[in-house]
């Protein structure tokens, strides 16, 4: 019943999309759209928690007489696809909801709702799926629908170059995930995932599906060194676009890798959760090295989104090494931690991005440096903004901090591990896992900061205004729910006790119910953590110092001008500013990890230009793999370009070389 | 009994690749129709002695095509066409006749390597049968490739066709084998009526368009 109505709210977000088109000259098209989506998603939200929290001993599952026609097309909704479509769902309702007031914005609404309900439809249809062929196609129509809207303003040449980039890394992901399908098919002896789910796989399979599971999907998640669109693409799109494909289609993606890697495809070698680990520590801390270099606050929110991904990441290979070595508690609690961690970074990474969409909207600006002051003039937004900030910097008592602290517990538990590359290995996983937390902290302070403290910096942030209603409900739901997880982490991780069973074969110590009392990730005497009771003494200790402060201050409060260090310039340029802010860290990490160099050229005594400091930073991942590869292609397409000159004589006579060659192949081979 | 259908069979079959081979090096337009003539006729025979071997009626419909499309109405018909365009001056071939003649030769060779290796479980009749009818499609292919020339090159194209007609027939309980074959004859008619209203008279060889907006010019 559950999967009923959600296939139904897809086929009805699908039939929204193509409505939109018939209604071009409708002038309330707009709001009619995402009211439809906001609806539906409700709808789709209610369906897949009542199967995800009451239905869980139950796993619906339908077969369609549409697509292949010896294979149907299979849906299934078991716990994994519940929890990931009420991600999806939650994303579509708030996301929508913003749009409301935020879709009024858009210069050319045309180019925008079409797509929108399709991009939600695709995603649904990737996580209902049961055979590969469904998935394979709900994900392509999930690439192809995002990067319509990624160049959705198309005036601007770098939204096309994005969008480009965009389009070659899903073709190459696309084209990954459909060579493990087919390794997994040829095996299984069938595309549906039921005969996968049942089969046994020789181990050299199970290895390089795995790679091109963690390559087809990482590529659309974000890991490093795959990364490269991510940072270019999300902030091209319109900003509630944004937060659906940083907060939700990356979680699509880690979805993906989870399907194949945790329900489809076993027995794993230990080796494998070696090359999860890597490329999760080497991508939580560079994605925040990237953040902290950049003045555009989109391009650094989708930086943070490389870096959470890394996070979840860790998270799975984790369980992945735990699971291989017989150690299921271990397993469950760090494949809990991954999940809990993909809902809260769905959930802050979407507010922060609506709140970015916001701050675009009331000032026009992208570019921190020109915003400034904001609180005085967006207090909700404010508000909202900082919430996602003190989430996404893993500060208790927030949603950030309960997963990125189970994942921490999992890490302690490694000494357990047999094997001494994964001890040492998850121990400096660990530490970088811990860099990046206090980065992503510094890269918050910043960001915040530079925004929406401090004087405005242009004449925009001094004359916005704060955002409509819509928008902001939106914000502030999302708000909510981020302090609510923070709160309440025990029942959010009873909550992943199905999911995690069904994976692992084991979950989680249950937490106890009244869910004031601590989360206890293995048993009581070794760790907790009372969100609520540190919740309470924050809210005293903050009370009773304001108050102190107020009975002891001299006045209650006092406005005056900004001291200015006794150098009286008006001039708002003069304040601290992102690059000032980041400079001690780039001199420490960027410099060797990005090639970073500083010059200063300085106007000699007399002259009158300004002095400046300009920054260069090499993007080793680009450098190191995108660079050499694009020089390959033109060196080929440049030996290759006689070819489309040939008469048709000489092309027949390739077409017969090849024939003869192939021919005499196979006389060879036999 | 069976012997002897296999025997007769495996002769006439042999015999096309043999013509196939004769076609290779003509290099007279009305010899080569002639040639192609031998072909269509030696292809319409073998048609019908597996129609009668395997005591499949419906073969005959096909014999019956091979004979009366391609040994008598196209060739007639190129007939016309060369004379009507004067086109029947000697044809040259690239690479010349006596290493065309080489490569033919091994491409044989190859083909009955390759198909008596790969097929060690099919019947007597299907294998000798596929390997000359592989034969006679990569001698066809390889008449396409070594001539300028477009009449020599469709009729290339139509021996490598008749290449495939032998496959079809042989392989037994092959379905479709008529329709196939009417298809196939359409599609030649149409490549034919094709050249005789383009009027490419010379070079078929290349497809750029300027060259033939040039040409019109010139003609103008």
């Amino acid at each position: 019943m559950t999967l009923v109505i959600a296939l139904g709210c897809s086929a009805a977000l699908l039939l929204l999309g193509i409505a939109s088109l018939a209604m071009r000259s409708f002038s309330g098209r707009s709001t009619l759209v995402y009211a439809g989506t906001f609806a539906v998603s409700l709808i789709s939200l209610a369906s897949s928690l009542a199967q995800l929290l009451f239905l869980s001993g139950v796993t619906p599952a339908v077969t369609l007489p549409v697509g292949l026609p010896w294979l149907g097309a299979h849906f299934r909704m078991d716990a994994l696809s519940s929890l990931f479509l009420a991600i999806l769902s939650w994303g579509g309702v708030s996301t929508s909801l913003f749009a409301l007031g935020y879709g009024r914005h858009e210069p050319e609404p045309g180019r925008i709702l079409p797509f929108f309900p399709l991009f939600l439809t695709g995603m649904s249809w990737v996580i209902l799926a049961d055979d590969a062929y469904v998935f394979l196609f709900a994900w392509e129509l999930m690439s192809v629908t995002s990067w319509a809207l990624v160049v959705s303003h198309h005036r601007e040449e770098a939204n096309l170059q994005a969008g480009h980039l965009y389009l070659i890394m899903a073709v190459f992901g696309g084209f990954t995930l459909l060579l493990a399908f087919g390794l997994l098919a040829n095996s299984a002896g069938s595309y549906a995932f039921s005969a996968m789910r049942s089969a046994a796989f020789p181990s050299w399979t199970a290895g390089i599906v795995l790679l091109l599971a963690t390559i087809g999907a990482g590529s659309k998640a974000g890991l490093f060194p795959l990364h490269v669109w991510l940072p270019q693409a999300h902030p091209a799109a319109p900003s509630h676009v944004s937060a659906l494909m940083s907060g939700v289609m990356t979680k699509v993606a880690v979805y993906g890798f989870v399907r194949i890697v945790f329900d489809l495809l076993r027995p794993h070698s230990w080796e494998s959760s070696l090359l999860l680990l890597f490329l999760g520590g080497v991508t939580a801390v560079l994605g925040v090295l990237y953040a902290l270099m950049q003045h555009d606050l989109k391009r650094l929110l989708a930086y943070h989104t490389v870096e959470n991904i890394g996070i979840i990441f860790i998270g799975l290979g984790l369980a992945l090494a735990f699971a291989t070595n017989q150690i299921p508690w271990a397993a469950a609690l760090s494949l809990t931690a991954a999940l809990f961690h993909t809902i809260n970074h769905s959930l802050f990474k979407s507010l922060l991005f609506l709140g970015s969409g916001a701050v675009l909207a009331a000032t026009g600006e992208r570019d921190m440096g020109k915003m400034g002051g904001l609180i005085h003039r967006m207090p909700g937004t404010t508000i909202a903004f900082l919430l996602g900030s003190v989430a996404i910097s893993a500060l208790p008592p927030l949603n950030g901090f309960a997963s990125e602290w189970l994942t921490f517990q999992a890490i302690l538990v490694s000494p357990n591990l047999p094997q001494w590359a994964l001890k040492f290995l998850i121990v400096a996983v660990g530490a970088l896992l811990a860099l990046s937390a206090a980065l992503a902290a510094a890269c918050f302070v910043k960001a915040f900061g530079m925004s929406f403290l401090g004087r405005p910096r242009s004449l925009h942030a001094a004359e916005a205004k704060e955002t409509d209603r819509w928008s902001l409900s939106a914000l502030f739901l999302n708000a909510l729910l981020c302090l609510l997880a923070g709160l309440f982490p025990g029942s959010v991780v009873n909550a992943l006790g199905p999911v995690v069973q069904e994976l692992v074969g084991q979950t989680m110590p249950q937490q106890s119910q009244p869910f004031w009392t601590p989360m206890v990730p293995i048993a009581q005497h070794r760790s907790s953590y009372d969100a609520f009771l540190l919740f309470i003494l924050i809210v005293l200790t903050g009370l009773a110092v304001t108050g102190l402060v107020r009975w002891i201050g001299f006045r209650p409060i006092r406005r005056s001008a900004a001291w200015d260090c006794g150098y009286p310039d008006p001039s708002p340029v003069t304040q601290y500013t992102t690059a000032s802010f980041a400079q001690p860290i780039r001199r420490v990490y960027a410099s060797s990890v990005f090639g970073a160099r500083e010059t200063v050229d300085m106007p000699l005594p007399g002259e009158a230009r300004p002095a400046r400091v300009t920054v260069k930073i090499h993007d080793p991942a680009w450098q190191g793999l995108y660079a050499p590869i694009i020089k390959l292609v033109w060196f080929l397409a440049d030996r290759l370009n006689p070819m489309q000159f040939l008469t048709i004589r000489r092309y027949l006579l390739l077409g017969f070389l090849l024939l003869v060659f192939l021919l005499l192949l196979l006389s060879l081979w036999i | 009994m069976n012997s002897f259908y296999f025997d007769v069979a495996h002769l006439l079959s042999g015999s096309l690749v043999l013509a196939s081979l004769m076609l290779l090096y003509q290099d007279r337009v009305y010899a080569l129709l002639h040639v192609f003539t031998l072909h269509a006729l030696v292809l319409s025979l073998s048609v019908a002695w597996q129609a009668f071997a395997q005591d499949a009626p419906h073969l005959y419909i096909t014999a019956a095509i091979a004979l009366v499309f391609k040994a008598i109405l196209i060739p007639v018909a190129l007939r016309r066409i060369v004379a009507q365009l004067r086109i029947h001056q000697i044809l040259e071939t690239v690479g010349g006749i006596g290493p065309t003649m080489l490569a033919g030769i091994s491409l044989v060779a190859l083909s009955l390597v390759v198909t008596l290796r790969t097929t060690p479980a099919g019947d007597r009749f299907s294998r000798e049968d596929l390997a000359f009818a592989l034969a006679v499609i990569l001698l066809g292919m390889l008449m396409i490739v070594t001539r300028r020339n477009a009449i020599s090159q469709v009729i290339g194209f139509m021996s490598l066709e008749n290449g495939l007609m032998l496959a079809a027939a042989g392989a037994k309980g092959m379905p479709l084998v008529v329709e196939i074959s009417v298809a196939f004859a359409v599609l030649i008619a149409f490549i034919v009526i094709g050249i005789f209203l383009f009027r490419i008279r010379e070079r078929f060889d290349t497809v750029d368009i300027l060259v033939v907006d040039r040409f019109r010019g010139e003609r103008r």
